[in-house]
């Protein structure tokens, strides 16, 4: 074959934009899992919740959180009578040894389990830059660590303080609702671990999935609901001094 | 006419300068960004990659029925496995990480990537090697049954210096199923839960 230079020089992008292709390879799937078929988000039963902690060791030890750093952590709220407003709240290392016995006295006591609201509209998405964290199809948000730059501003947009800036990985990190359990048909490490049933993963496009049988008949709320996130960990028994 | 030579090179300088701006975007955007949305796709599929610690009690059950055929019957029976015997795994020599393309390579050059996570051995993938760690239930049941205001009136609570005075739970109650004399034989301590 008689290659001019000038035909090398069309031929040579073309090749090198095909060797890409071939370098790339296929995306890593689950096996029998179909994003397209669920819609992930959390319920949490505040009467549950006996603030032992479970949730926020499993959590760290599943998903290697470095100490100081959570992807979901439990607040212990005392509320006297008078004010509602400002409520009193410890979260000790996160929760993560449980709480100080607390005496009875004129106020009312309840843990509030947090973590990512998984929101269908979440701030933090909007702001990244770089395309670096996303709402999967199947409505977990999630950080793509190789391509996050580290710049923070997801961290500051949640209003929730859900993310952190991994201290070695120097990339946001973040609860990927235990993407690689949930995914095998495993429930979340703070679901499995939880004691009480405080915490279920729930499937909002499974029509079988209790959840829609609870939200029918039980009232519940989203935490912010003013900040038109759609978040998706509901909130049973939410008390409105909760922020 | 003459000068319009000057034109056709000027505008074959910008073709050829498209040309490169498409050769090095192609190179530089993964071949998965924007399958789903303006993000990696390939990255769904690496997060799912992440081992998995907590085996689930679907997996316990499987070898350990009798116990959970014990747990159904008492106050634990919704009680998972791990909550309280913990995730049983060894950590395994991490493995060197997967060779990237042209474009990862030279990345990783100037932003070393983060090593991935090191592979698990599961106690329930190798019973014998992966051994579970009896847990302390002075230490564990207290963690739960500690009497506190803060928790709900409805949940068992005792004041474990009044209740047990330092002697193991496991004494008088049946960790798989607590209550007393359904299967120990023990009678009620002074001060106990409800």
């Amino acid at each position: 074959m008689n290659i001019s230079r000038r035909h090398l020089l069309i031929l040579l992008p073309a090749a090198a934009v095909a060797w890409k292709y071939v370098e790339a390879g296929e995306p890593e799937a689950s096996p029998n899992y179909q994003m397209s078929e669920h819609w992930w988000g959390m319920l949490i039963n505040i009467p549950k919740c006996i603030g032992c902690g479970n949730c926020v060791r499993a959590c760290q030890t599943e998903n290697d959180v470095p100490d100081g750093n959570f992807r979901t952590w439990v607040e212990r709220y005392h509320v006297t009578d008078t004010e509602m407003t400002t409520p009193e709240v410890i979260s000790p290392d996160g929760g993560k040894e449980g709480f100080p016995v607390a005496q009875e006295d004129a106020g009312k006591y309840f843990f509030v389990p947090k973590m990512c609201n998984h929101c269908a509209d979440s701030p933090c998405t909007q702001v990244c830059p770089v395309g670096a964290t996303f709402v999967s199809p199947d409505g977990v948000v999630l950080v793509d660590q190789k391509y996050c730059l580290g710049c923070g501003y997801c961290v500051q947009a949640c209003p929730y303080g859900c993310r952190y800036l991994h201290p070695t990985k120097h990339v946001a990190d973040k609860c990927t609702l235990c993407y690689h359990r949930i995914t095998k048909g495993l429930t979340t490490a703070c679901c499995e671990a939880c004691p009480t049933g405080a915490r279920q993963l729930a499937d909002l496009k499974n029509p079988n999935d209790p959840i829609h049988e609870f939200l029918k008949t039980h009232p519940v709320e989203v935490l912010k609901p003013q900040m038109a996130t759609g978040a998706k960990a509901y909130y049973f028994g939410l008390d409105g001094s909760v922020r | 006419m003459k000068d319009a030579g000057h034109l056709f090179r000027f505008a074959g300088l910008f073709v050829v300068a498209f040309l490169v701006f498409l050769v090095v975007r192609a190179y530089v955007v993964p071949k998965t960004f924007g399958q789903y949305g303006h993000y990696r796709g390939a990255a769904i599929g690496e997060i799912s990659q992440h081992p998995v610690k907590f085996a689930g009690h679907q997996t316990c059950e499987g070898c350990h029925s009798d116990i959970s055929d014990t747990k159904t019957k008492g106050a634990h029976a919704h009680v998972n496995c791990e909550a309280c015997h913990g995730a049983l795994y060894q950590t395994l020599p991490a493995q060197p990480p997967p060779k990237g393309n042209l474009y990862e390579r030279f990345v990783a050059l100037i932003v070393p990537p983060p090593p991935p996570a090191p592979p698990i051995l599961l106690h329930a993938d190798d019973p014998a090697t992966v051994t579970p760690v009896k847990p302390d239930t002075l230490v564990l049941c207290a963690r739960c049954h500690t009497a506190s205001a803060a928790k709900p009136k409805g949940f068992p609570q005792v004041d474990p210096a009044q209740h047990m005075g330092g002697v193991p739970c496991e004494t008088c109650h049946n960790p798989h199923s607590p209550a007393i004399g359904s299967d120990t034989g023990a009678s009620p301590a002074a001060g106990g839960a409800k």
